[in-house]
């Protein structure tokens, strides 16, 4: 029997995997009608799945874990998957982009360490640079990378946070000079002449966690036969769009009415990761740019949630140790694994790992034997190993 | 004990919205409950910041707009604001809570602030949002109304030309259209007036 179900989305590329479970029949091989609810902003979205109107949501990855922390509101989440690693970029405003020009740079795209020196010798004494949200990898990945740059910070920094499509407003008006956005807003800003993209922000973390599928903390266990349905359809639709063939109807689903609405051409850059950079039309291949499925990338490590949750904790003055504890559990690799093993997945056969150890395709046990687990440095080869006990 | 009274000072809330309209209804509804300082701003660029130099006690915003996220970050203890603020969704009244999501309000309240001195306000932001949504679907009502009647009148006028009969018959004879049909006459005034242009 076919079941309804409501799941809330933000008209972004890595909605992909929910869009994409409706429109190519993968909820429905699960007796799943999905209907998909688009929200007009993410504090929204988060009132939806915490009142009731949907039964589970694409949320950016801090915001569970936030939550949870008792620093974004009262609701209580938890991720039943990882929708995608990476595929977000920072850009700069056209003068900014003529001034670090005008000094040197090259816009390389694949060194975070370059960009962000020419970004702060060139930005001088003020840098506002825009991000969706204030829980939001887009936050925490640029300020991991301009920390760790190891050089004085401009005295008028501030990250801010601008609605992406008034990006290219903000932008123009010189409301900030730099932005970090998921795609397409990136190319969409570039398109309209109002940025040129600087770096994927792949090239500060190799495979940072970016958006999740969230429910209401307890729904997967209240209704275990819906949560299994609908994280192995996400499952195969992350699988599908790995696929090179289906690029271009994935762009296509994607750009419908209702769904991005904006110019297939324009998704299909991050889905390819061949990005244009600059409104003159220079082309940066971003291999890894948008991950869906390879590697394990759905499974939701424990570490990725404690390396967010010491993030938060450090810059709100909580104690990091309990911070790492409480944000893993939020993260329940538990419920992914023990759903996905009807469907045959391979998954690690670990729940946490020290987070930006592999500088290259490295194989891993699994539940199937042996699984290549892709590179997740972070560009100052740090190495995060969470406080966690054994899970 | 002393029996000092602390009058409560006038409550200073900012209304983010682009529509002038709908910003003077909310403000009127809002100006019912008490004495109050109003601050009405659009969705521009440089909300959180406005926001912030203000430093309200209360932000009323459409749930719908976008520009809610912006607002977010007031709401974080560390943001340039000298007090933080709650979202409104922090408060215990569940039921109040629910009614303004419903009615498309949201707000945010800084902590501290008594639930009985945004209860009054908050009730009179919503009585404004489900009647400016009554509003606004009326106005499509009215409209959709408008173009059906104009619809019919062309279709009528075909009719006339091409039987060369009068206004009554041809009305007649396109709700007869209709009813065999099973459909509206809207529709079939609709598909004739397209079919006639075609055949232009």
């Amino acid at each position: 029997m076919t079941v309804p179900m409501r799941l809330g989305f933000l008209p972004l590329a890595d909605a992909a995997p929910l869009i994409v479970a409706e429109a190519m029949g993968f909820a429905r091989e699960e007796g799943l009608a999905l209907d998909l609810v688009a929200a007009p902003s993410w504090a929204s979205l988060r009132e939806l799945l915490a009142q009731g109107g949907v039964s589970a949501a694409q949320m950016l990855a801090p915001v569970p874990v936030a939550l949870s922390l008792g620093l974004a509101g009262p609701a209580r989440f938890e991720v039943l998957s990882v929708l995608n690693l990476n595929g977000n970029t920072v850009g700069v405003s056209t003068a900014l982009a003529d001034r670090m020009r005008g000094q040197g740079y090259g816009f390389a795209f694949d060194d975070a360490r370059a960009a962000g020196l020419a970004l702060l010798a060139a930005a001088a004494s003020r840098l506002r640079i825009g991000v969706p949200f204030a829980f939001s990898m887009h936050l925490e990945l640029l300020r991991y990378w301009l920390e760790a740059l190891g050089r004085p910070l401009p005295a008028a920094l501030e990250i801010v946070t601008v609605p992406p499509p008034l990006m290219p407003d903000a932008l123009a008006a010189g409301e900030v000079d730099a932005f970090c956005v998921g795609e397409p807003r990136g190319s969409v800003a570039v398109d309209r002449g109002a940025g040129e993209l600087l770096l994927p922000t792949s090239a500060i973390w190799a495979a940072a966690p970016e958006k999740v599928l969230a429910a209401r903390a307890g729904w997967a266990e209240e209704e275990p036969d819906l949560a299994g349905r609908l994280i192995r359809a996400v499952w195969r639709a992350g699988r599908w769009l790995e696929q090179a063939a289906n690029l271009s109807v994935a762009s296509e689903l994607l750009a419908a009415p209702g769904r991005l609405g904006v110019a297939p051409e324009v998704i299909e850059r991050s889905l390819s990761g061949r990005l244009v950079i600059s409104p003159d039309g220079q082309e940066r291949h971003v291999p890894g740019f948008l991950r869906f499925h390879d590697g394990a990338a759905g499974f939701p490590w424990r570490s990725q949630a404690a390396w967010i949750g010491h993030r938060l904790a450090v810059r709100h003055g909580l104690d990091p140790v309990a911070a790492q504890r409480v944000a893993a559990g939020v993260f329940r690799s538990d419920l992914h694994r023990m759903h996905l093993a009807p469907a045959g997945a391979d998954l690690p056969a670990a729940s946490a790992r020290a987070e930006g150890l592999l500088s290259g395709p490295t194989p891993v046990t699994s539940s199937r034997g042996r699984l290549i687990l892709p590179a997740d440095r972070f560009f100052d080869a740090r190495v995060f190993d969470p406080a966690l006990p054994a899970c | 004990m002393s029996a000092r009274i602390i009058m409560p000072r006038r409550l200073s809330i900012i209304v983010v919205e682009k529509d002038r309209d709908r910003a003077l209804t909310i403000v009127d509804g809002l100006r019912e409950v008490g004495e109050m300082d109003v601050l009405v701003i659009g969705d521009d660029i440089g909300l959180a910041r406005r926001i912030a130099e203000r430093n309200p006690d209360l932000v009323l915003i459409d749930a719908g707009n976008p520009s809610r996220d912006a607002i977010e970050e007031l709401t974080l203890a560390s943001a340039p604001m000298q007090r933080p603020v709650a979202m409104f969704v922090d408060e215990s009244d569940g039921a109040l809570t629910r009614a303004a999501i419903e009615a498309g309000v949201s707000a945010y309240v800084v902590a501290g602030l008594t639930a009985s001195r945004i209860k009054p306000v908050l009730d009179a932001a919503i009585a404004r949002f489900h009647m400016m949504q009554k509003m606004r679907m009326e106005l499509a009502e009215t409209r959709r109304a408008l173009e059906e009647r104009k619809m019919i009148d062309r279709a009528k006028g075909i009719v006339m030309r091409a039987k060369g009969i009068g206004e009554d018959e041809a009305y007649a004879l396109l709700r007869r259209a209709a009813m065999d049909q099973g459909r509206r006459l809207a529709e079939v005034a609709q598909a004739l007036v397209t079919a006639a242009e075609l055949l232009k």
